[in-house]
């Protein structure tokens, strides 16, 4: 077997620990404690690895990356490896002084997420009271360090109405981008899903909301869309396939093809306390599994958008079918597919409480 | 774009050799764009303070093509640079 084509993008998930607390965090609920993270030594020879192996970028993310002390010297020796480094944060532990530090070690873009427009709704979204004031200033000493911002907003039912102050925010803050996301219902956004469901009128006016903003916005702002798998016919290509452009490696130094798949069940998979970046991504069962499309079920190997989609998400597969080897339900032609619109139903019966993230507390997983 | 533009890499990019796929690279966060010949070519030239005419001159001398026609090319193509948020004025 020649070996597989190089990654793009390594996703460094430096930690779990975040004092944010919001119900639709993309970490695993089982989260990984301070004493077990990777030490500033070896995320350097991670970065270095990652580079050698093709990866041209580094997200350093979490939890809260700049929870971490030692934040500075990993955007510096990730820097030095030759890495385009992106910061994605919360902004909420970064005072002017620390922002300085992290430009000065050679920061190249910063991605900051905001949970809504109207501070008192975020705040509770993010369970974090004075959160979006911290992120507004945290914001400004970006701008005023000179450094490149994008916008996150993650959006669901709780906040999507307010998409068009979201946009009007970016532009206030300087973002030359946004990222507008809806949920992925995987980790502990699975667990709420019936309070951050959409509505199909909520997600149609957002969609017309997107595209007239990237209308008028032209040259302004650039807007990434992603929309929600369960108004989809087809699947999204997730990580642009299985060990195909991008790894994760997560706080505690497992190597993943997506930071969802720790979860996933009957999986060993390769450390970096153990192994080099370059024998998890070419050699381990783990990254060959679900790689190209010899594992996939008969339905998606005969179909033409098999190299398209990849067959969708494996995260997504078993969170709502039990078996990671199936076609993602999002797509229309999977005999599991009505799962997304039975979901759709429920939450609309629902309300909006929330399950917040915290360390050490099992959630039950949704049945599908 | 215009002729007296001085266009500069946006904020966040940066032109980068890939080695290990063996061709050159703007990265940007959450993008990459990897430029034909001629993009790089012009992407080369652009740093913040030469002027578009300025890029056209260097590469009339170095490409057999009509002065007026490289300009009209190399401003289609730093619009179009620029609408993707590589490139501003
Ligand atoms: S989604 Fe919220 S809780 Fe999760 S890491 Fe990001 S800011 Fe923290
Ligand atoms: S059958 Fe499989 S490959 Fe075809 S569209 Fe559905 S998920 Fe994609």
């Amino acid at each position: 077997m020649t070996a597989p084509a190089a990654p793009l993008a390594l996703l460094a998930e430096l930690t779990h620990r975040c004092p944010l607390r919001c119900p639709y965090c993309s970490n695993p609920t089982a989260l990984t404690r301070p004493g077990e993270e990777l030490d500033t030594a070896t995320w350097a020879r991670v970065f270095r690895e990652a580079a050698e192996l093709g990866c041209l970028q580094v997200h350093l993310s979490g939890g809260e990356p700049t929870a971490r002390r030692d934040i500075a010297d990993l955007v510096r020796a990730a820097g030095g490896a030759g890495l385009y480094t992106n910061l994605i944060t919360s902004g909420v532990l970064t005072g002017e002084a620390k922002l300085a530090a992290l430009a000065e070690a050679g920061l190249d873009h910063v991605q900051l997420s905001v949970q809504d427009a109207e501070p008192g709704s975020a705040d509770r979204i993010g369970g974090y009271r004075g959160g979006h004031a911290r992120k507004l200033e945290f914001a400004r000493h970006v701008q005023d360090a000179g450094l490149p911002l994008t916008l996150n907003a993650v959006v669901h039912r709780q906040n999507l109405d307010r998409l068009p102050a979201m946009i009007d925010l970016a532009l206030a803050l300087g973002a030359a981008r946004m990222e507008v996301a809806h949920v992925q219902y995987y980790g502990w956004a699975l667990a709420n899903r019936d309070a951050l469901l959409p509505t199909r009128a909520q997600l149609e006016a957002a969609t017309a909301t997107v595209e007239a903003a990237r209308r008028d916005l032209k040259g302004r702002l650039v807007i990434d869309y992603v929309v929600p798998d369960y108004y989809a016919k087809r699947p999204k290509p997730c990580m642009g396939g299985w060990g195909r452009q991008f790894l994760a490696v997560s706080p505690a130094g497992r190597v993943l093809p997506c930071h969802a798949a720790e979860s996933l069940p009957g999986f060993a998979f390769p450390n970096v306390r153990e192994t080099s970046l370059r024998a998890a991504w070419e050699e381990s069962e783990a990254f060959n599994r679900f790689r190209g499309t010899g594992w996939m079920p008969e339905l998606c190997r005969g179909c033409e958008r098999a190299e398209q989609d990849w067959g969708g998400c494996r995260c997504q597969a078993f969170a709502l079918t039990g078996d990671a080897a199936n076609t993602d339900p999002a797509c229309a032609l999977s005999p599991h597919h009505a799962v997304l619109s039975l979901a759709v139903g429920a939450a609309a019966e629902a309300g909006e409480g929330f399950t917040y993230r915290e360390p050490q507390r099992d959630v039950h997983r949704v049945p599908g | 774009m215009q002729g007296t533009s001085i266009p500069r890499l946006a904020p966040g990019m940066k032109l980068r050799e890939d080695k290990a796929r063996g061709q050159w690279v703007v990265l940007g966060p959450e993008r990459m764009f990897v430029p034909d010949e001629i993009a790089l070519e012009v992407l080369r030239l652009v740093d913040g303070a030469r002027s578009v005419e300025a890029m056209v001159d260097d590469l009339a001398a170095r490409f057999a093509a009509p002065r007026e026609e490289i300009l009209a090319d190399v401003v289609a193509l730093l619009d179009d640079l620029a609408a993707k948020g590589v490139v501003r004025a």
